[in-house]
């Protein structure tokens, strides 16, 4: 049998700045068959969207496809004219983008975008689109099939919203669709019905699909191959089994070791001398604040707990949860309305404004989006010098010698140092941040999602860092996260936050499970290297109606 | 200008002044040249004009091209080149001195507003966006009027009439990167608003603002000339390029060469300016190297 998709010694090469021409496909090869999900699985700048959209015939902007032939369904895609490929665009190939916020146009409602594309390729009447868009909602489980359609992308969920991407994919009865990483921007809970529901499509229709993912949970889930790349070369290519139980290229292995969590252990008792900070029933929020001098919009209500010196505490919890409001307050971003803030004995200002230089040095904040956090203006030197100049004082020289140590201390090669943020990749970035707060000399460093933007691979090593560091330096972190593997691979304890409150508190090291339903119900939904995970998974629906906004 | 740039990082051959690893387009390096060679002429004009500004020396007006008058004679007989040499003076210094302090202080309060952020930023917005409704011709007319033409004033005038755009502008630029993490860093750092404008903010605004200078100095100078066309601008015998057309506009049905040359000069500075603004040097950033 002829495979529906042959990808042939594949070369994709961009331009950069200075004219140089890179090569970001070298030679890649890949075939699927009918009906089959191959997942393309890789760090970020391996490649794999760039293959997944030449199976469009696209290249993005200042790349172009130099080399190799993309054959869908008998048609060589390189060798089309940009009027043909716009022809296969939809009706044999669809695509499935990572952010359907962004993908949506919030002017207009969701149906008429769904069966835009019949209307473009003149498929069927927009009667029997409608119908049949119902009919893929009904099939994507999503809630009031009948009637989702007429509302706008903002009155829907994440998660409804992605399904109604793929919903708009499928429309044209394709015979091949590219998810692009769907569900990462999804919470747990969420993407196992957003993956529960692309897979029973993909199944009952005999749909061929290609999965860009960096999880390899996820893609256990649904792929029946995968694809594992590196660098723009493919590493490791086999089937589902193969890969999980043997994979033979040293990089894979890598990927399904970053994978399993790696459980802290017990500290030694000496490490506990006394609590670093208490948070006495916090409550922060924003809007106007009301008469009774709390704000309109209260989004951690009343919160309390304690960080021991030298220990770590985790907050986990999903989108909207507050953990971040939480991370805002401590840090007197958000000054919070109610409540005391505790630090090494002395009560801090709400406000970082109200709170002397030394207390704003000891408390150090890292964020979630390393690029927004660096300044594109300035070179790593002056970005990692300032805090030194402005808390420490030093002279020329002893701040080139500390920076210098400082760069050794996250595992960054000294000559980094003269390049802009825009020149790292999102681990390096990460790593500057994190010296930068170093370079304050902190007891505490509040980690805001920190390995949330990272790939796997990046995200094991710079949590191997923090927890060496952490040997070396005596800190202690607070760990915020939606990701409960990352948290139990540093925490000591770990609280469960909901709708802004705390739900419950867990000490992994005591191997104390999880009694709030709503944390059982988080930590069942983490995804397993198991292929028979998503299918075996029985959740209360109860449970999940409570607790789920999809 | 971004076909320019694009032909010229596709072809290394046609680069020009990469060696110092920065690239510097022949579109930009021309237009420094114009500016250069402009404000060469206004400073050197008074040693090089061949004849007096006021002196009529022609026995014709309107005279054509020749070997005494190189650019023709105006409407009183007086020699256009001496005259276009010595605008060159008014309408160079004046434009430039007021574009420098319009985008200088508007860009700062900008900031300034937008790190700061709550009245002080209303009352500044509120206050300038009243300056603003007052149209600029008019305001200049009136201030001018009042207090007389003198070079100062105009300076003055000029700039208060284009502070609220580039405050407007660069409170814009400078609200999107106060949104951004690391200004919140630098706030929990404990930094002063002066620190985080200089330091955090100017660096990255910096693009647009020389951008939106380029195109101020061109509103200026065609405002400068539309007051000099009035007769409020640089007074007689002297006269700015605006006004050199405005009184030779007369000739314009002849064809006079008193009329052509003073508009190309203006378009000659204005589109130079920005052809300049848009083509700086870039310092060439690549991975590799």
């Amino acid at each position: 049998m002829i495979n529906l998709v042959e990808i042939c010694d594949l070369k994709v090469e961009a331009t950069t700045d200075s004219g140089r021409r890179v090569e970001i496909i070298k030679g890649v090869s890949l075939s699927i068959a009918e009906g089959e999900i191959v997942a393309l699985i890789g760090e970020s700048g391996s490649g794999k969207t760039t293959i997944a959209l030449t199976l469009m015939g696209h290249a993005r902007p200042g790349c172009r496809i130099s080399g190799g032939s993309v054959s869908v369904a008998g048609k060589d895609l390189v060798a089309l004219t940009e009027k043909q490929r716009a022809k296969v665009r939809g009706t044999e190939v669809a695509y499935v983008p990572q952010s359907a916020a962004a993908a949506f146009n919030p002017a207009t409602t969701i149906m008429d975008q769904v069966i835009e594309v019949t209307r473009i390729h003149g498929l069927m009447s927009p009667d029997e689109a409608r119908t049949r868009a119902v009919e893929l909602f009904r099939a994507l489980s999503l809630p009031e099939p009948e009637t989702i359609g007429s509302r706008y992308p903002h009155q829907v969920s994440g998660g409804q919203l992605q399904r109604l991407a793929a919903a708009m994919a499928l429309i044209g009865d394709p015979k091949l669709v590219i998810f692009d990483e769907p569900t990462t921007a999804l919470d747990v809970t969420t993407q196992i019905e957003v993956l529960r529901a692309f897979k029973a499509v993909m199944k009952k229709g005999g749909i061929a699909g290609v999965y860009v993912s960096h999880d390899l949970a996820v893609v256990a889930q649904i792929a029946d191959r995968i694809v594992v790349l590196k660098g723009g070369e493919t590493q490791e290519t086999g089937t589902t089994e193969e890969i999980l139980n043997a994979a033979k290229h040293p990089y894979t292995r890598e990927l399904l070791a970053a994978f399993e969590p790696k459980p802290r252990g017990t500290v030694s008792p000496e490490a506990a001398r006394g609590s670093l900070l208490k948070i006495e029933d916090l409550v922060a929020g924003y809007g106007r604040r009301q008469a009774d001098g709390l704000p309109l919009v209260r989004a951690v209500e009343h919160v309390s707990l304690k960080v021991e010196k030298g220990r770590n505490l985790g907050i986990i919890g999903e989108s909207g949860c507050g953990k971040s409001t939480l991370a805002r307050a401590i840090a007197g971003i958000l000054p919070a309305a109610v409540g005391k803030i505790v630090f090494d004995g002395k009560e801090l200002g709400r406000s970082a404004r109200d709170r002397s230089r030394d207390q704003l040095r000891e408390m150090q904040i890292v964020f979630q989006y390393a690029d927004t956090a660096l300044n594109p203006a300035k070179s790593i030197e002056d970005i990692l010098d300032r805090p030194l100049v402005f808390y420490h004082g030093m002279d020329r020289k002893a701040r080139s010698v500390r920076i210098d140590e400082l760069l050794d201390m996250v595992r960054l090669p000294r000559n980094l140092r003269h390049r802009r943020p825009a020149e790292l990749s999102g681990g390096q970035k990460q790593r500057v941040n994190f010296a930068r707060a170093l370079a304050a000399e902190p007891k505490l460093i509040l980690c805001d999602e920190i390995t949330s933007a990272l790939d796997t691979v990046v995200a094991a090593a710079v949590i191997d860092l923090l927890k060496e560091l952490q040997r070396e330096l005596g800190l202690s972190y607070i760990f915020i996260s939606h990701d409960l593997s990352v948290v139990e691979a540093i925490c000591d304890e770990i609280v469960v936050m909901y709708g802004g409150r705390k739900v419950e508190e867990i000490m992994p090291a005591k191997l104390k499970a999880p009694q709030h339903p709503y944390s059982q119900l988080l930590f069942s939904s983490v995804p397993k290297l198991d292929p028979a995970w998503l299918d075996g998974l029985a959740q209360d629906p109860e449970l999940v109606r409570a607790y789920c906004r999809r | 200008m971004t076909m320019t740039t694009s032909s010229t990082s596709t072809s290394p051959s046609r680069k020009s002044g990469t060696r110092s690893g920065y690239r510097f387009n022949i579109v930009g390096m021309i237009g420094l040249a114009i500016i250069l060679f402009w404000a060469l002429i206004a400073i050197f004009a008074p040693v090089i004009i061949p004849y007096p500004v006021g002196e009529i020396v022609d026995v014709d007006y309107f005279g054509p091209l020749s070997r005494e008058f190189w650019f023709g004679s105006d409407y009183l007989g007086r020699d256009m080149f001496s005259r276009i040499l010595m605008g060159a003076r008014y309408t160079v210094g004046i434009s430039l001195a007021a574009v420098t302090i319009a985008c200088f202080s508007g860009v700062v309060l900008g900031m300034i507003a937008a790190v700061a952020g709550g009245w002080l930023d209303t009352l500044l917005s509120r206050f300038l966006d009243a300056l603003n409704s007052i149209p600029g011709k008019l305001f200049g007319l009136v201030v001018v009027a009042a207090v007389g033409s003198s070079i100062p004033v105009l300076i003055l005038t000029l700039s208060v009439i284009y502070i609220p755009g580039s405050y407007r502008f660069a409170r814009a630029l400078a609200v999107n990167i106060n949104a951004m993490d690391f200004i919140t860093v630098a706030r929990i750092r404990g930094e002063n608003t002066f620190y985080l404008i200089r330091s955090e903010i100017l660096p990255n605004i910096a693009g647009p603002v020389l951008a939106d200078l380029g195109l101020r100095f061109v509103f200026i100078v065609l405002l400068l000339s539309g007051l000099s066309f009035l007769g409020l601008g640089v007074q007689p015998p002297y006269a700015d390029w605006g006004a050199l057309v405005r009184e030779n506009i007369g000739g314009l049905p002849f064809g006079a060469p008193a009329v052509m040359f003073p508009s190309l000069a203006i378009a000659s500075l204005t589109i130079s300016v920005n052809l300049l603004i848009d083509n700086l040097p870039q310092k060439i950033r690549d991975r590799s190297e």
